[in-house]
């Protein structure tokens, strides 16, 4: 074996260091959250409400805020992604595909506090004069920004993987004498689904993840949600909002639970989106 | 009867294309209507005379001036750190990384690309407290863990551009200077890195965009909403995002709402610059690899 160079070294410790520090994240809230754990509350997490000050701090609300909001929110913006790539791949009118190509990577770079922004004074008064319900902060107002905001990743990754399906096989069905959509829905679907899938696990990781939409417009109420025009809070929002508490109490460490569900999510998330990728191959599933 | 499939799908493809650009435009529209208006220097600079305020002679009380200088500060520091260290591990991943060691490193920096940006803030939260504690008492959430904080958050970005760009380079060019005896470190020196730049500086640029928009992460690790200009990486600081989200919740009259609309305009404005930066870069650079 070659002896390295200095700079060779330092490239291995560099990716070495990042990768041992991603699984320090998880280490460290394991390890400060532990208090809680140890102290035979771990099921209480799930099973009480939140309420500090009688000693309980249970989560299964935000869980809940968090499932629904994202469910939601997927619910909402995977047939708009659908559309909006057909249109771009499959009948790309004269160049409009490529502008909505361009026009959905810019909006990736939205500030999600813009959004939350111009929800909570555009849309939460929208909201609540159209169904006269609550506030207007609800877990449907978040869904729809967040739905806004996911709908540029899903749109991506399928359309990439409308495109990488091998030209020769969209050949042969126009020679069949197939119409686009005809090739799209017996050719190219069949083809890409593994990317359909693989766009949907990612904009669930990323809806899931989001904090500021939530946090700005979802409400933030602790109690379990009833319906789609309640107020509910999310895992992202709660690390948020109880930040001030104490370092050191119990109230604080169940901030780590919250982290620790969110990160094995997320993380399960782009281990499933990675797998169907890296089986995907040359565009072909059989 | 397919005729008719054929036009719903149609239909439907256009109309989803209509609700997804009607609904930016409007945000962008709104955002513009009620915050153009707002956009002056006063705005920035409070009553204080702009050349004043560049040069540090006056403190700006009332403007945005703080929130831009500390969230302009975040992200230079944040890049600081990233870029080395991203750019080190995907020279790593691309060229010297094999097997499972590879895909064992790959998987981890997709996972850490997942994690939300509110955990890293937690993470970094809790490792100041930790300092603190057992290190030394003058270690308090500030600019520099922000700083750090933000670093790892885009870190798996700039890995991964690094990691295609060397990797997207053609076998002919890769093989042409060790052939001619080049060290495997001089030809990442002297071509590999310097054919992969566009590409880098793209994915560099859209880490930026990452860094200067995020507020999950700063709220948590030291952003206040008002310091002023913060005097060393160990203060606490202002930024654009963290104003933005404060003034949404805790604003008091028209004028600070103003504030806030115009805030929201300046970043949305500073993002898709920056954006458009790293696009034409990458764009130009595509455009490169076709001429070949």
């Amino acid at each position: 074996m070659k002896k390295e160079s200095l700079p060779e070294k330092l490239f291995f410790f560099a990716a070495a260091g990042s990768a041992i520090a991603t699984l320090s994240v998880f280490v460290f809230m394991l390890f400060l959250g532990l208090p809680l754990m140890l102290e035979g509350r771990f099921m209480e997490l799930f099973t009480s409400p939140w309420s500090p000050d009688q000693g309980l701090y249970g989560i299964r609300a935000m869980i809940a805020g968090s499932l629904v909001i994202s469910v939601t929110s997927l619910i909402l913006a995977f047939p708009l992604s659908l559309g909006c790539s057909i249109l771009i791949v499959v009948l790309s009118p004269r160049g409009m595909g490529r502008v909505l190509r361009s026009t959905v990577q810019f909006m990736t770079g939205i500030p999600t506090v813009v959004y939350g922004f111009v929800g909570i004074f555009l849309l939460v008064p929208i909201i609540r004069n159209l169904f006269q319900y609550g506030s207007g902060m609800s877990i449907l107002t978040a869904s729809l920004l967040l739905g806004i905001l996911v709908t540029p990743t899903m749109v991506l990754v399928f359309s990439d993987s409308f495109q990488q399906v091998p030209e020769s096989y969209l050949a042969a069905a126009r020679a069949l004498g197939g119409t686009p959509l005809q090739n799209f829905f017996n050719v190219i679907l069949p083809c890409a689904w593994r990317g359909i899938v693989a766009g949907v696990i990612l904009a669930t990781g990323r809806a899931m993840g989001d904090t500021m939409i939530s946090l700005m417009v979802a409400g933030n109420s602790i109690g379990l949600p009833r319906s789609l025009l309640d107020s509910g809070r999310t895992l992202t929002a709660h690390i948020g909002l109880v930040m001030a508490a104490d370092f050191e109490s119990l109230e604080f460490k169940s901030l780590f639970a919250c982290g620790i569900i969110l990160y094995l999510f997320t993380s399960i998330m782009a281990i499933a989106a990675r797998s169907l990728y890296s089986l995907k191959g040359p565009g072909i599933s059989r | 009867m397919k005729g008719i499939a054929e036009k719903v799908v149609v239909g439907y493809s256009w109309m989803s294309a209509f609700i997804l650009l009607g609904s930016v435009t409007v945000l962008g529209s709104y955002l513009v209507a009620r915050g153009f208006g707002a956009l002056d220097l006063e705005l920035v600079f409070g009553d204080v005379h702009p050349v004043n305020a560049v040069l540090m002679k006056e403190r700006v009380l009332s403007g945005l001036w703080p929130a831009i200088v500390g969230t302009f500060l975040l992200v230079i520091t944040a890049l600081v750190f990233a870029v080395p260290i991203g750019v080190a591990s995907g020279i790593y991943l691309a060229e010297y990384g094999k097997g499972r060691i590879k895909s064992t490193l790959s998987l981890l920096f997709d996972i850490l690309a997942s994690i939300p940006s509110i955990v890293v803030g937690l993470f970094g939260f809790s490792v100041a407290v930790f300092l603190h504690q057992n290190l030394s008492g003058r270690i308090y959430p500030c600019l520099l863990i922000s700083a750090l904080s933000l670093a790892f958050l885009v870190l798996p970005y700039i890995i991964r551009t690094t990691q295609i760009s060397l990797e997207s380079v053609p076998d002919g060019l890769r093989r042409t200077a060790p052939a001619l005896g080049a060290s495997k470190l001089q030809n990442i020196r002297h071509v590999l890195l310097p054919r992969s730049l566009p590409a880098l500086l793209s994915g560099i640029i859209l880490a930026t965009g990452r860094c200067a928009e995020d507020t999950a992460v700063i709220m948590l690790t030291g952003v206040v909403a008002s310091a002023g200009i913060p005097a060393s990486l160990l203060d606490s600081y202002e930024a654009l995002p963290f104003y933005i989200y404060y003034i949404s919740s805790q604003y008091s009259n028209p004028d600070e709402l103003a504030g806030g609309y115009g805030a929201a305009l300046i970043l949305l404005i500073i993002c898709m610059l920056l954006f458009g930066v790293a696009f034409f870069a990458k764009n130009r650079f595509e455009s490169r690899i076709s001429r070949l």
